[in-house]
């Protein structure tokens, strides 16, 4: 089968709360494939993290209901499948690294103890990860989960590592802390890795290397990324794609090159503008006038139109559908004709 | 490690200055005559100032207390007036009871309340839930001894499957001591038929002693598995695919028991201070009784003394507690 590893169409989620339902993912359209890196980047609260959780299936529904649409993982629909069937895809197929490594460890156990333990759950699922005969014993296989454990943090760069199994995560630097993490998503041989903001807490320096870890995760075991983040420098630095979202919609997608050297659609064209060059004088920052529309009762048609320059009447009239722009780049946008004159 | 241990007995000191300067001047301060309670109805002056000077009670305060504080850097805690027996002594021979019924009720609060949090957690806002907090609140809010005479009604009186109080029936021979423990020392004599005995002396004021301890933990282990479940590390493994059942059992309930340690030792040493009632009510020859009979005599060296072991396992209960913190949360290991 060579269809695409993930593919997401047309997702609908509402979160229930108070004050009424939220429409937080209004229609998401992904496609990623093999030897991928997809850069999700939008604001705050536009539905990045929930794109990325719903791969997973982590959404705790209630509050959230998908109301439309599907999630495809090597064309098995994710949202139709038993429990039991997606524990057997997570940290297994798809691996997960979420923003703050100081959190994400449990720090009462061992590094290596919490890595052993998702190899081994791995392995209930596939035996041929650790590489031990199928009628091995337990301790076998925790021996053989322990070695792969080692290898695994020597992998992402983390020096004399068989020793440092037996440390507690406090004993680690954020960004030592985050390889282990990237140690433990990878640990299951995933073929999809989904990134929510993973070098956020870092210091710049270590950001680099934890990107450049990433980027040649992907072209050893040939396995899909969706990266999220807020920071269109770290997309242009490591992503192959990006999808640009806006209050729960993915406003444009493409080959970075493309969208980043000619952005289509307003708002990125407005988040590109708000990057600071050394051309720009101090205290000139630019921003993007307005705010993230209220999802309880978003505004009509296009999301982005109360805050738009260009927007028209006919903006309002309905949600606009991706134009596509030639060479995978799209945009969700009625005006692209007006803004090539701008 | 030991540099910690001894900087908290070093602590103790202040705790002893301080109950036993309290307890003197509240003695001084009783209204009544303790020599004249202990000398009997018929003594006559002269006689109660004998007794009064043997015991040293008609000197200055001051002197009395120097005395006292010498004496206990040798162990001596005083002579009781009423029992003319070292205080010491007495106190050796109550306190284990007191210990045994403390440490099963200790026991079975831990070994209930912990289990049960975790469940109530994981099973949040569904009836089973609803039903224990009920029974928590209930349990927490009945007083121990009330609750000791409904069990004693109950398993005592009409389904007559325990003994109404004591440790031991008359007609069994007690074992010979090794650790005061009844029910460890029948043990260590081989003898189960006085094991049997001793467990059931011994059921009916631990669980009376345990429920609010249980109620407490049962609710802290709630609370504290519900905000651990919440933490980033339980959704990575979640995410990472590690079975549920190993990430409640392993992952969350680590986390959760060291949060609820704190309350397990504080209560350990309540329940210390707090045995009178239930002793009382089961007729348990431990330290609240010991101290009970003293203070209605008004003899104060029994209380203090009292005071002071009670003040002193409290503490070392607590110090216990912070050494397994540091067992259970490697962040918090001494060095």
């Amino acid at each position: 089968m060579t269809g695409p590893l993930l593919s997401i169409r047309d997702l609908h989620l509402t979160m229930t709360s108070f004050d009424g339902a939220a429409h937080v993912l209004n229609g998401i359209d992904l496609t990623v494939q093999r030897g991928e890196i997809w850069g999700l980047v939008g604001e705050s609260g536009c539905g990045k993290s929930l794109t990325g959780l719903s791969i997973s299936r982590l959404v705790p529904t209630p509050p959230a209901t998908y109301r439309k649409g599907e999630i495809r993982f090597e064309g098995r629909d994710i949202l139709k499948l038993p429990l039991r069937e997606m524990q057997d895809l997570r940290g297994k197929r798809i691996g997960m690294i979420f923003q703050d490594p100081t959190t994400n460890l449990n720090p009462a156990y061992r590094v290596g103890e919490q890595l052993i333990d998702v190899a081994l759950a791995a392995a209930s699922h596939d035996p041929s990860v650790l590489g031990c005969p199928p009628g091995a014993g337990r301790r076998e296989r925790r021996r053989a989960a322990r070695r792969l454990a080692g290898e695994m943090l020597e992998r992402v760069g983390i020096p004399d590592a068989g020793a440092r199994l037996d440390n507690y995560p406090h004993e680690f630097s954020g960004g030592m802390r985050q390889r282990v993490l990237i140690a433990m998503a990878l640990i299951g041989r995933p073929d999809l890795l989904i990134a929510d903001e993973p070098t956020t807490a870092l210091d710049v320096s270590v950001q680099a290397q934890i990107l450049k870890l990433l980027k040649g995760t992907v072209a050893d075991h040939d396995i899909g990324v969706i990266l999220i983040t807020h920071n269109l420098g770290v997309v242009a630095e490591t992503c192959s794609h990006v999808a640009v979202m806006y209050a729960g919609n993915i406003v444009e997608s493409g080959p970075v090159s493309n969208v980043i050297e000619s952005p289509a659609h307003p708002y990125t064209r407005a988040l590109m503008a708000a990057i600071p060059t050394k051309a720009s004088k101090r205290g000139t920052l630019k921003g993007l006038g307005g705010t993230v529309p209220n999802l309880i009762t978003p505004p009509p048609g296009c999301r982005f139109a109360p805050r738009c320059p260009l927007a028209i009447p006919a903006c309002t009239a309905a949600l606009p559908g991706a134009v596509d722009l030639g060479a995978d780049h799209r945009a969700a946008c009625i005006r692209l004709e007006a803004l090539e004159h701008v | 490690m030991l540099y910690f241990i001894l900087r908290r007995i070093l602590m103790l000191v202040p705790v002893v200055i301080g109950l036993t300067v309290i307890m003197f001047a509240i003695a001084r301060i009783l209204p009544g005559d303790p020599v004249a309670l202990a000398a009997g109805p018929n003594a006559t002056p002269a006689e109660i100032e004998a007794l009064s000077h043997e015991f040293g009670l008609d000197q200055p305060i001051w002197t009395q207390y120097f005395h006292y504080v010498g004496g206990l850097l040798h162990g001596d805690l005083g002579t009781s007036l009423l029992t003319r027996r070292p205080v010491a002594a007495d106190i050796a021979a109550y306190l284990p009871a007191t210990l045994e019924l403390v440490c099963a009720a200790m026991l079975i609060a831990v070994a209930i309340g912990i289990p049960l949090g975790l469940a109530t957690a994981v099973w949040r806002n569904r009836w089973p839930d609803y039903l224990s907090q009920v029974v928590a609140i209930g349990a927490i809010s009945m007083p121990r001894f009330f609750l000791g005479l409904l069990l004693q009604l109950c398993f005592a009186m009409w389904l007559m499957w325990l003994p109404l109080g004591g440790r031991l029936p008359i007609i069994v021979i007690p074992p010979p001591t090794v650790t005061g423990f009844l029910t460890i020392d029948t043990l260590l004599a081989g003898d189960l038929h006085a094991f049997t005995m001793a467990l059931r002396h011994l059921a009916m004021p631990a669980i009376a002693m345990s429920l609010s301890p249980l109620a407490t933990i049962m609710r802290m282990m709630r609370a504290s598995t519900i905000e651990v479940m919440g933490q980033d590390y339980v959704m990575t493994a979640r995410a990472l695919g590690l079975p549920r059942g190993k990430i409640i059992l392993k992952y969350v309930a680590r986390n959760a028991v060291s949060a609820t340690l704190t309350v397990i030792g504080l209560y350990f040493g309540w329940l210390l201070g707090g045995t009178v009632l239930v002793e009382t009510v089961f007729d348990w020859p431990g330290l609240g009784l010991y101290a009970t009979k003293a203070i209605v005599s008004q003899d104060m060296m029994p209380v203090i003394g009292v005071a002071l072991v009670i003040g002193l396992l409290f503490v070392l209960a607590n110090l216990v507690i912070d050494l397994l913190y540091g067992v259970i949360n490697p962040k918090v290991r001494y060095s």
